[in-house]
């Protein structure tokens, strides 16, 4: 006999004094921000930019985005991963999209790897935000990983005229590598959530 | 090893026309199921050396020069995965209003008092038996823009991770016995009655300190082991 789930609830508007707390300028330490290097980590170093879109194509200025990914060489810093003891890259970040300009999220961190089970390289993205009853699963691609996205199983599993929704496009700027990866919540391109 | 379902029954849909907000926000399109891989039976690890002082006493963390006002509340009780195990070393993060109703978050324009010795927010992490125990104020209901006079009922937020990425939940407590409860578009959202009340905490005077403060049990489950065929 199976106990009941605990039903999930909105985020709310004003989770960042409690979330996010540096990020938004309050005086209480967090947990966790949107810069997941630090000057050991190994791997390319990466910015992982977007907005969160509503369906009347808005940028939403009250989401907060969490992102979970493997280290440069494809392990994940958990002990379900049996390689978890030799990285020291936590993998996780967060952050609200309500502090910079056009209400973007901006992520530094490095490119994952290949977590060695036949996916592509890839982060998984939490989407929360006042109007989201229950949180949604997403995931990065790489657009410069055309052979491994094409053998994915998840990106597979995706109608085809979707699965660019799910691709970040690399740019080579003069501050370094950014992936470009907007969510759209409703609307034509609506990005394919997971069931996970 | 892996998680269990999410189980719809339980949760809110993505759009819930009486929640105006979710209109616009809750995708269209039905989810595109993912058979669990390594990167969601893995996910971030906070241990308790992730914790301050004073992190789940409420009453405390926020104190500039004395104490919050209102009324003095102990909120303790067990995560645990639906498979009846418990969840120990979790991270739980938790925020509310002030006992006025007003969260300190400068986009809250309603108009009732800040309390300059509460900030409002709070962590802690499970111990071995899956069991977290906050102390803090009372939360106020208030005023939003849903409907013409729509009030939400008290309630605390709460973050959860799990043992997993596809463990994640963030959720809102309820306290028993409010007459907004029956009114409220966001706690309604839930179809099924008996999953509602598990957003709603228990009075306890089991819980409730002598002299000091009254005792809420609110327990928590989230997504546990899926059952093997044997167990089925």
């Amino acid at each position: 006999m199976r106990r009941g789930q605990t039903p999930s609830q909105t985020v709310g508007p004003f989770f960042a004094y409690a979330m996010t707390p540096e990020q938004y300028g309050y005086a209480y330490s967090g947990i966790v921000g949107s810069v997941l290097t630090d000057a050991d980590s190994e791997g390319e170093r990466i910015s992982l930019v977007g907005q969160v879109f509503d369906g009347e194509g808005t940028a939403i200025e009250d989401a907060v985005i969490e992102i979970w990914q493997a280290d440069a060489r494809g392990r994940y810093a958990h002990p379900a991963d049996e390689r978890a003891a030799n990285t020291a890259f936590a993998g996780f970040g967060r952050m609200g999209t309500g502090t910079e300009p056009d209400s973007r999220f901006l992520f530094e961190t490095v490119k994952p790897g290949a977590p060695g089970d036949g996916q592509a390289p890839h982060i998984s993205v939490i989407v929360f935000a006042r109007g989201l009853l229950s949180h949604l699963y997403t995931r990065v691609y790489f657009s410069d990983e055309g052979a491994a996205n094409a053998i994915d199983p998840a990106l597979q599993s995706v109608p085809e005229a979707r699965r660019k929704t799910l691709i970040a496009a690399r740019e080579e700027t003069s501050s370094g590598i950014v992936y470009r990866f907007d969510i759209h919540l409703q609307g034509e391109d609506e990005t394919v959530f997971f069931g996970v | 090893m892996t998680t269990s379902a999410r189980d719809w029954r339980s949760h809110p849909p993505l759009i819930f026309p009486d929640y105006k907000s979710t209109a616009l926000r809750g995708p269209t399109k039905p989810l595109i199921p993912l058979p669990e891989t390594l990167s969601e039976r893995t996910g971030p690890v906070f241990g308790h050396e992730s914790l301050a002082d004073h992190d789940n006493d409420l009453t405390m963390n926020g104190r500039v020069d004395g104490e919050p006002i209102g009324e003095r509340i102990l909120v303790t009780g067990r995560v645990l995965g639906d498979d009846g195990r418990p969840i120990p070393n979790t991270l739980l993060e938790i925020w509310q209003t002030n006992a006025g109703g007003r969260y300190i978050h400068t986009k809250d324009d309603h108009d009732a008092p800040f309390d300059l010795n509460f900030h409002g927010a709070g962590r802690y992490v499970t111990d071995a038996a899956g069991v977290y125990r906050f102390t803090s104020i009372k939360p106020g209901a208030y005023p939003w823009a849903n409907t013409a006079n729509a009030w939400r009922p008290a309630h605390i937020h709460f973050s959860l991770f799990g043992p997993s990425l596809a463990t994640r939940l963030v959720t809102q407590m309820y306290f028993p016995n409010d007459p907004l409860l029956a009114v409220d578009a966001i706690f309604n959202a839930i179809a099924d009655p008996a999953a509602r009340d598990r957003l709603v905490a228990k009075f306890s005077f089991d819980v409730t300190e002598a002299g000091f403060a009254l005792g809420y049990v609110f327990d928590i489950v989230l997504r546990g082991r899926a059952a093997t065929p044997m167990e089925d």
